[in-house]
């Protein structure tokens, strides 16, 4: 028989050159207008009105399975009838199971947990390539899941299987209008060239181009500028490692390589077998009707199936009987041999067989070790098949993982055949496909086996979650006069006290260490005035360790206790790094860096403040000093909180005026901002409203009259129930200022903030230039809280307006009363310095997380305009028209 | 000022709409349709829709449609028809 009988010549694609006449530019828009017309009625329908379609499509599928793939191979010459019926019955049937229960209109998953849904939405006209491996069957999967998803379809078939082609879309679009699908859902291209293919994928209205066919058709898909789904070639290692069960590997892979005579591209196309079973394999191949080629066997093979100029298979090859190809290429096999094998020493252009061969030729490689199997299949995967299937024979779950680690394939399966197993739904629970993405390995746009979900698109609909917001303060605070008796009830082995040289000076020491239980071995560690730095802090924590203690008893200010909070942090868990729990955060809970949890010691901390003040006694945060680099770094976490916090005013009776206007100001800082930030609640709105009343009535007296037991307790109490609020809402851009500023020219912290605190109440009770995302919060309230301030310390006012200004007088007022400079410019620094300051002033604001809860995001032009307005400083009178001016 | 003033019933929009082009010689300025009771539109009666605004176009006849459904405003959209007409609710 002359070989064209056997193998037809293909007809080629017609290289037509000149532009596309009128007549067909009008035929190929009438086709794009009813599809759109489709496509856009089709948008309303529901799911009811498409799954009554998309079943009777199914069912005129099976009954017209048999037909279809008879007039396939008829029509194409490639295959086998019985597979290309099982092809279309996959198409219909395993497809209609997967998608059935499935919904593609409207609300088609939730997440209630997240508060979100996704919504689905129509592509709108799909221009689709089928090919001539699988015409029948890839229509078929492809028109059910186009009504399934509401898209309509304009089909361009590989020329040699357009009637087939033609013949299932027909049967499909007949019965989808017979049960009410739009009119135009689909065509057909009729006699269709290049240029037919190129006008319709670049055309306006064509949605996306689903392109199953052959690299130019997939590359033309992806250069056109359209959204595309492609698919790639295939070169499918299948690895039959040792242990695996050889009886099952053996059928399996014939079965896949004899199925429709290799023509899925996801068959196997070389074996990688282990020495140890590699004769064995052949043998159970040969007892199968595999035919073991010798050397000069092989060679002549190649020179049949394989172009030697490009290395790629030849197409008259493809689909082809065993039997017929050994006729080709002159060899003598039984009439019943099914597979052809070639045993191949390498892998490339020097063995032409390793090559992808859709037709029933295996190349197989004997691997003296698993390193070197994997990485001939590597070899292989990457020689054309990148990103498109693998397959392993094994029960080694090492091995198995191995494999899929290093092959680049969107299907790697595991005992199981190749070509039906990467169909999906069949051997496996993969997606039932005749579309396989390969990703980037193949230059498509997905790995996935082409599904429902690559026909639509997600809307989703996310709904403004109420997150979870916290009060968190110590286990037990202890306040008011002789309040420190309670040391007594903890019990401790080895006590530190952590205190300043001032206080042990004072006696409050002794009064502390009276009541410390009988037994406890006590040792004092006096750290300087001055603000923490680091080197004090492993000083302390060297003590801590020398004593072993189980208790620090932290005696002092602010940064008295802030030092204990982190010799506590390094004592309990000494990996932690200080600089990298200091990184920068926007939102706790999400947060980067995670506080260590794992310790090797533990030791309670009790704070007893001396000031009135920073509340440092029940805050997670502490401040050191970065004296290189002149800034305050925060280290903001829970587990800083200390275990008990003591509150006892007789510890603050001897604080000295400016101390007391200092740290008293500190405390109506925190107040204020943490009233106004946007992570207020009720559960801090309470305590810093109370603290505020407090400081502006207590504040005064406790200045002019520090023996007034009662002014004392009173601010003692605002200072700490102040930081039970800050603790919870943060602070501001006040204290971004603050810090900045007092870091850079040594000004004391409360001095600091009184300095911004006029400036930045007028500036958050104005309309912002830029709102800062606050999802705790609805809409800008920071003005009105001011106005509710006002009103709860009787400064009158009817107005908003009129309540904010009142209320920058009133601090304006009692920042005189407690004599604080109105001005940078009064503590001496010169323009000069104050302005080349500036950059790195601003710099530091805006990198202090202080801001981050403030109720207006800060510009570092407000920055810098704040810091300038603080440096001239302003009159009350001034600063009451300024107020006006800006206020909402 | 509305000349004319139709109500569309949904059953059958295409003759309704064949109806209002034979109005459209008499009507001076514009013509209103109403689509309330219009749930969905199907190829033909977009067809007729097209059509209808291609006749008005030429007789210089601004179409207002009352009452349209948003999914059938979407349709319009989709193909290019609603900015060849005015609606009110």
């Amino acid at each position: 028989m002359a070989t064209h009988e056997v193998l037809p010549a293909r007809v080629q694609f017609p290289i037509v050159t000149e532009s596309l006449s009128e007549e067909r530019i009008a035929y190929l828009e009438r086709l794009v207008s009813q599809a759109r017309a489709a496509a856009a009625v089709f948008t309303q329908f529901t799911q009811e009105d498409v799954d009554r379609i998309v079943k009777p499509m199914v069912l005129a599928g099976l009954d017209q399975a048999q037909r279809l793939a008879r007039l396939a191979v008829e029509e194409t010459k490639l295959g086998v009838m019985e597979d290309k019926v099982i092809k279309n019955m996959v198409a219909t049937e395993f497809v209609y199971n997967y998608i059935k229960d499935k919904r593609t209109v409207g609300i088609i998953r939730e997440f209630p947990e997240r508060d979100l849904v996704e919504v689905a939405e129509p592509i709108g006209v799909i221009f689709s390539i089928t090919p001539i491996t699988n015409p029948t069957s890839t229509v078929l999967f492809k028109c059910i899941m186009a009504i399934k998803t509401r898209n309509a379809v304009i089909f361009s078939p590989h020329p040699n299987a357009w009637r087939c082609c033609s013949e299932a879309v027909k049967i499909m679009y007949e019965t989808a209008l017979k049960h009410g699908a739009p009119e135009g859902v689909f065509a057909c291209l009729e006699s269709h060239t290049l240029q037919d293919n190129a006008y319709l994928m670049r055309h306006k209205d064509v949605g996306l181009i689903d392109a199953t066919g052959g690299p130019g058709a997939v590359k033309a898909a992806y250069s056109s500028g359209k959204p595309a789904l492609g698919v790639g070639p295939g070169n499918t290692p299948v690895y039959l490692e040792k242990t695996a069960d050889l009886t099952t590997a053996v059928t399996d892979i014939i079965l896949s390589k004899t199925f429709d005579n290799g023509t899925i591209c996801a068959s196997e196309q070389t074996a990688v077998i282990d020495d140890e079973i590699y004769d064995l394999v052949l043998k159970k191949f040969a007892e199968l009707g595999a035919h073991i080629c010798n050397e000069e066997e092989r060679a002549l093979l190649a020179r049949a199936v394989i172009d030697p100029k490009t290395g790629l298979m030849l197409p008259m090859a493809v689909g082809q009987r065993a039997t017929d190809i050994a006729r080709l290429a002159g060899l003598s096999v039984k009439p019943d041999t099914k597979l052809l094998i070639a045993p191949i020493q390498g892998v490339g252009r020097g063995y032409p067989l390793s090559a992808e061969k859709l037709f029933p030729v295996l190349a197989v490689y004997r691997a003296k070790s698993v390193d070197e199997a994997l990485k001939v299949c590597v070899d292989v995967n990457h020689a054309g098949g990148l990103g498109h299937t693998a397959v392993i024979f094994s029960r080694n779950e090492e091995v198995i993982r191995k494999f899929s680690e290093v092959m680049n394939a969107g299907r790697i399966l595991v005992n199981s055949p190749g070509s039906v197993g990467a169909v999906g739904g069949v051997y496996n629970d993969l997606a039932p496909t005749f579309s396989f993405g390969c990703g980037t390995g193949g230059g498509n746009s997905t790995t996935d086996n082409v599904n429902i979900y690559h026909y639509l698109n997600l809307k989703r609909v996310a709904r403004r979650t109420q997150a979870h917001m916290w009060f968190r303060v110590p286990n037990q605070i202890y306040f008011n006069m002789n309040a420190v008796e309670n040391v007594h009830q903890f019990p401790s082995q080895s006590t530190i006290i952590i205190t300043n040289p001032a206080l042990e000076k004072f006696g409050h020491v002794d009064i502390v260490r009276r009541y410390i239980p009988a037994g406890t071995h006590v040792h004092v560690s006096v750290i300087p005035d001055a603000e923490p730095e680091v080197k004090v802090v492993m000083q302390g924590v060297e003590a801590l360790n020398f004593y072993r203690a189980d208790q620090i008893i932290a005696l002092g200010g602010g940064s008295v206790i802030d030092a204990a909070k982190i010799m506590k942090l390094k004592y309990e868990s000494p990996q932690a790094d200080l600089e990298e729990l200091a990184a920068p955060f926007l939102d706790l809970r999400k947060r980067v860096i995670q506080y260590p949890t794992e310790k090797i010691n533990r030791a309670r901390l009790i704070a007893i403040s001396t000031t009135s003040g920073t509340g440092s006694e029940v805050t997670p945060f502490a401040v050191l000093t970065d004296k290189e680099r002149g800034r305050k770094v925060t280290l903001a976490d829970y587990s800083l909180t200390p275990d008990v916090a003591i509150v006892d005013p007789q510890f603050v009776i001897s604080m000295p005026k400016g101390l007391t206007a200092d740290t008293g100001i500190d405390c109506l800082t925190h107040a204020l901002e943490s009233a106004v930030s946007s992570y207020a609640s009720a559960y801090t709105d309470c305590n810093a409203m109370q603290a505020i009343r407090m400081a502006f009535k207590y504040l005064p007296i406790a200045y002019e009259h520090p023996r007034d037991e009662e002014a004392r307790s009173m601010m003692h109490n605002a200072a700490c129930i102040a930081a039970l609020a800050f603790s919870n809402a943060s602070v501001g851009v006040n204290h971004a200022l603050a810090h900045a500023f007092g870091a850079h020219f040594h000004v004391a912290h409360g001095r600091a903030n009184a300095l911004m605190l006029p400036h930045v109440i007028a500036y958050n009770a104005s309309v912002p230039m830029k709102f800062l995302p606050s999802p705790y919060q609805k809409g800008y309230i920071a003005h009105k809280k001011y106005a509710t301030v006002a009103d709860l310390l009787g400064l009158g006012g009817h107005t908003i307006d009129e309540k904010v200004k009142n209320l920058v007088a009133a601090t304006e007022q009692l920042l005189d009363q407690l004599g604080f400079p109105r001005s940078i410019a009064e503590l001496g620094i010169s323009k000069e310095e104050f302005e080349r300051a500036m950059p790195e002033l601003t710099k530091f604001a805006f990198d202090d997380p202080s801001w981050r809860s403030n109720p207006r995001m800060p510009l570092m032009s407000e920055l810098a305009e704040l810091f300038w307005k603080a440096y001239q400083g302003r009159s009350p009178a001034k600063v009451a028209d300024a107020v006006e001016q800006q206020t909402v | 000022m509305i000349a004319v003033w139709l109500k569309i019933d949904e059953k059958r929009v295409a003759q309704a709409l064949q109806e209002a082009e034979e109005k459209l010689d008499s009507v001076d300025g514009e013509m209103a349709l109403d689509l309330s009771s219009v749930r969905r539109i199907d190829p033909n009666a977009l067809r007729a829709m097209e059509e209808f605004a291609d006749i008005a176009d030429t007789k210089g006849v601004k179409v207002v449609l009352r009452g349209v459904d948003v999914g059938i405003y979407k349709v319009l959209k989709l193909v290019n028809l609603a900015s060849r007409f005015s609606f009110v609710s």
